[in-house]
């Protein structure tokens, strides 16, 4: 067995290889311009994908070795607080000391604050490795994410006080959204920021609850600072870096995650300064921030599942009833058949998301530098591009949650009686995946979030280039199916369309499923084109899900109104 | 670099992974089919290339690595920079072949001296395919500088004196030795760290002179060896290769001729489950076998 959480896993591999990033890094590295400069840049596209591919490599030892093995000790152990001050467990301290040396922090920031400035996709592979090895690390290695937010909006003094730090892991982040009256519905956040003249600073006040690594060193909080507003149009962006007047009042006893922090915080006239423009701080920077974080929860979701099938694998080996391993059970073969096409079903969905927010991102930074060579083109990909990842990023975060708590429920049910006790890993893996499809906007909410791109038919663009696909000949019949899905598809999103707000919202839940099933469908039908595993893998995958894809349509084009009617007699 | 910097050289060395040895790996003759087994940093070096990194992250200074090995061997160096060596060097030539620890010493001790001027030598306390644990003392001995074995933590490090903890099988001891000494180094010591990412991209083209054409072939943009040693030797990611030649080593001290040990016989010890002994699971069972234990002094 290797021990590498990247080499030990082929179709993690296969992804990296299969990533094509042409176009993402012509633009991002600008002609490799910064080869000379930086020891760490690329001369060429082979080059850059070789670096990433060594990254993948030195983080998958360091979770396999370093992480992995001590998870359940940092779940037993998990977060201190005691006088107002968080630490983590001696497992995750260890652990992020361990990043700090590989110098595996500051992923996605320019080479010029000390990054490994990586596209998002390659970033998110780091984020399913550590999830894989112990999830509530990731959250402390996710949040470095904030740091693009305060590159892409902070003011240049702000990048060069706190970039440099995030690079070297010196600080961690947090994003402070959340209040106890303002959950999914942001907009009534209540946290006030006034302009202080006399310090020429905005200090805040207020209470945040619900807060992951609120304990962090520099956050971005979230405040009304248009006095009188009541929406979400009142409300701005703070940069603030952590100082006495930021108090943490306790923190969260959580089913899991227990090495990950979540904290209430109060702020009393904390200085803090604005990020980018006011009024847009939730309807722009943190619905960005919240999109490349649902991407990184996505990600973390597939990578506690992949550790559950890994666990029920082994397990289904080493179990024998019957005279035989229980693998060999047909109920049991058909849980782990499902959970590997899943996994890899979600793997593609979340590098081909991936590859859609790296290209939003490369056209969105070459319109801001004024530097297109053909602006017309430019204008739009950058349209595609961004209605391409608003489409995706919501799919592939309800998809991925969703599937990570079915492999998680399915691994324990692999293990029996023994999955049910905390001696075993699976009992862990269930607990941390569960809070993945409720927190960064809950599955219902993503697909509020899709539906709304859906009915557009923003999907048009790939289902018209993958229907052109040519496919293998043993592949045909399957091909000629998932158009024919495809096509009921089509007539659900124009049946839907038509309806009323209250049936489409009833309904949007099956739209997206049968969204998500097909996407996949197409992806893994791609992917067999190169891999012959992927065959096998492509018609098990379309076995499962062709017949729901048709049963979800029948629901939609129904759209009876029957459940909505009864909603008043039953739930009262 | 500072009066209070230190200048290592540490002394590593490639093995087989024989904590993973599967059926295959022994041969008939009771010699190991090394191609059979992975090619590892052996452990206790990177504890010994840790220790020699915290004094220059301490103290400042340089790092220099030396190994003896086939060319392969290249690939613990590349480690090594990845791990944040200043500085590799691999010793290799046919006639250092078949060495015994007395021919390795002075090999190495010719290229600690050829390596420059020093203060502390590193090495792991010994190797997991001979566990001789001889290599590293003869080493001081020829280079005529006093030794510490099985060393734990440095305690302190000032000027030209050092205060080191070891580690003993009854106890521990702490010692003071003036520069320059060596010093070999247990698992205990510390936790080697992880190889940066960073440096592993930095250094991913580092190869010795007999590699270029292997690189060449992955990255066909320099055309030429020529092209990419000049590329590599203005980044100081060329490995240099030591022969016998160049560290001026007596051709009648090193390989097979200078290696006085042979190896006379090899018995397979093979542990019979016949000799196994049921012991009754109560406090009589179990007292009785201790009192035996103790009386073959296996433990007490």
């Amino acid at each position: 067995m290797i021990d590498n959480f990247f080499l030990d896993n082929p179709d993690l591999q296969f992804r990296l290889e299969q990533l094509d990033l042409r176009e993402v890094l012509e633009l991002k590295e600008r002609n490799y311009a910064e080869a000379g400069q930086y020891p760490t840049a690329p001369r060429h596209y082979a080059d850059a994908k070789d670096n990433y591919r060594m990254i993948l490599e030195v983080l998958g030892e360091l979770c396999a070795t370093r992480v992995a093995p001590r998870a359940a000790e940092a779940d037993e152990e998990g977060v201190h607080f005691a006088n107002g001050q968080v630490e983590y467990a001696k497992a995750t301290r260890d652990a992020i000391e361990a990043l700090r040396q590989a110098e595996l922090f500051g992923s996605m920031l320019p080479r010029k604050y000390g990054g490994l400035f990586l596209p998002e996709s390659v970033y998110q592979m780091m984020v399913e490795i550590v999830s894989r090895a112990e999830s509530g690390l990731m959250t402390i290695f996710g949040l470095q994410e904030i740091a693009s937010s305060i590159e892409e909006y902070g003011s240049e003094e702000a990048k060069q006080r706190v970039l440099p730090k995030f690079s070297r892991g010196e600080v961690s982040g947090a994003m402070i959204l959340t209040e106890a009256d303002a959950g999914s519905d942001l907009g009534g956040v209540q946290t006030r920021a006034v302009y202080d003249e006399a310090a020429k600073v905005w200090r805040l006040t207020g209470v945040k609850r619900f807060i992951t690594n609120g304990n962090a060193d520099v956050a971005l909080v979230l405040a009304r600072s248009e006095e009188g507003s009541h929406d979400g149009r009142g409300l701005s962006l703070f940069l603030v870096e952590r100082d006495p007047s930021v108090k943490i009042r306790r923190i969260e006893n959580k089913m899991g995650l227990h090495a990950s922090p979540t904290c209430e915080l109060q702020y009393t006239n904390t200085p803090a300064e604005l990020i980018g423009k006011r009024r847009f701080g939730l309807l722009r920077y943190s619905m960005a921030l919240m999109n490349g974080a649902r991407l990184a929860v996505a990600a973390q979701a597939l990578g506690i599942a992949e550790a559950a099938y890994r666990e029920a694998d082994k397990y289904s080996r080493q179990r024998i009833q019957f005279g035989k391993p229980i693998r060999e059970l047909q109920p049991v073969a058909r849980m782990l058949v499902a959970m590997r096409g899943e996994i890899e079903a979600t793997r593609a969905l979340l590098g081909e998301t991936g590859r859609w927010v790296d290209l939003l991102k490369a056209y969105e930074r070459a319109a801001a530098e004024g530097t297109p060579a053909d602006p017309d083109t430019a204008r739009e990909r950058l349209k595609t591009t961004s209605t391409m990842s608003e489409t995706l990023t919501p799919i592939v975060k309800y998809y991925s949650t969703e599937m990570g708590n079915r492999v998680c429920f399915q691994a324990v049910q692999i293990h029996g009686g023994v999955g049910y006790m905390r001696e075993f890993q699976v009992e862990r893996l269930m607990r941390d995946q569960r809070v993945t499809n409720i927190y960064e906007g809950t599955s219902q909410l993503q697909v509020v979030a899709a539906t709304g791109k859906l009915l557009g038919h923003s999907l048009d663009p790939l289902l018209h280039a993958w229907m052109d696909l040519a496919v293998d000949s043993d592949l045909a019949g399957e091909k000629a199916a998932l158009e024919e899905s495809t096509g009921q598809f089509q007539k659900a999103v124009d049946h839907l369309k038509g309806q009323d707000r209250a049936v489409i919202d009833f309904y949007a839940g099956d739209l997206v499923d049968m969204a998500a099933w097909i996407i996949c469908s197409w992806l893994i039908l791609r992917d067999a084109q190169i891999l012959p595993h992927k065959k096998d893998l492509f018609r098990a995958y379309l076995a499962d899900v062709l017949p729901k894809i048709r049963v979800a349509g029948e629901v939609v084009m129904k759209s009876s109104t029957a459940v909505l009617d009864a909603k008043k007699t039953l739930l009262g | 670099m500072t009066s209070e910097s230190y200048r290592s050289v540490v002394l590593v060395k490639q093995v087989p992974d024989t904590h993973n040895v599967t059926g295959d790996v022994m041969t008939k003759d009771g010699t190991m089919n090394r191609s059979a087994l992975p090619a590892i940093f052996n452990p206790e070096d990177r504890n010994a290339l840790e220790m020699a990194l915290q004094v220059r992250d301490k103290h400042g200074g340089t790092v220099t690595v030396i190994t003896m090995g086939p060319p392969k061997a290249a690939d613990v160096l590349r480690d090594c920079l990845y791990r944040g060596a200043d500085r590799v060097i691999l010793l290799t030539d046919r006639a250092f072949a078949a060495a015994d620890t007395l021919a390795t010493s002075y090999a190495l001790k010719c290229a600690v001296e050829k390596s420059g001027a020093f203060d502390l030598v590193f090495c792991g306390r010994q190797a997991i395919d001979g566990d001789t644990a001889q290599v590293g003392p003869q080493v001081a001995e020829k280079l005529g500088i006093p030794q510490i074995t099985y060393a734990e933590s440095i305690l302190e490090l000032k000027g030209r004196e050092i205060t080191v903890q070891r580690t003993l099988d009854l106890g521990t001891e702490i010692v003071r030795c003036t520069l320059p000494c060596l010093i070999t180094v247990v698992a205990s010591a510390n936790t080697p760290r992880p190889p940066s990412a960073r440096k592993r991209i930095e250094y991913k083209l580092a190869a010795t002179p007999l590699e270029l054409a292997a690189l060449l072939a992955k990255w066909p943009e320099f055309k030429t060896e020529a092209g990419l040693q000049k590329h590599l030797s203005e980044r100081n990611q060329l490995i240099p290769i030591w022969a016998a030649a160049d560290i001026g080593a007596e051709p009648e001290k090193i390989g097979l001729a200078g290696s006085p040990t042979q190896v006379h016989k090899i018995n397979f010890v093979v542990l019979e489950s016949a000799a196994s002994k049921d012991i009754a699971p109560t406090r009589e069972g179990i007292a009785a076998m201790i009192e035996e234990l103790v009386k073959e002094y296996i433990v007490g």
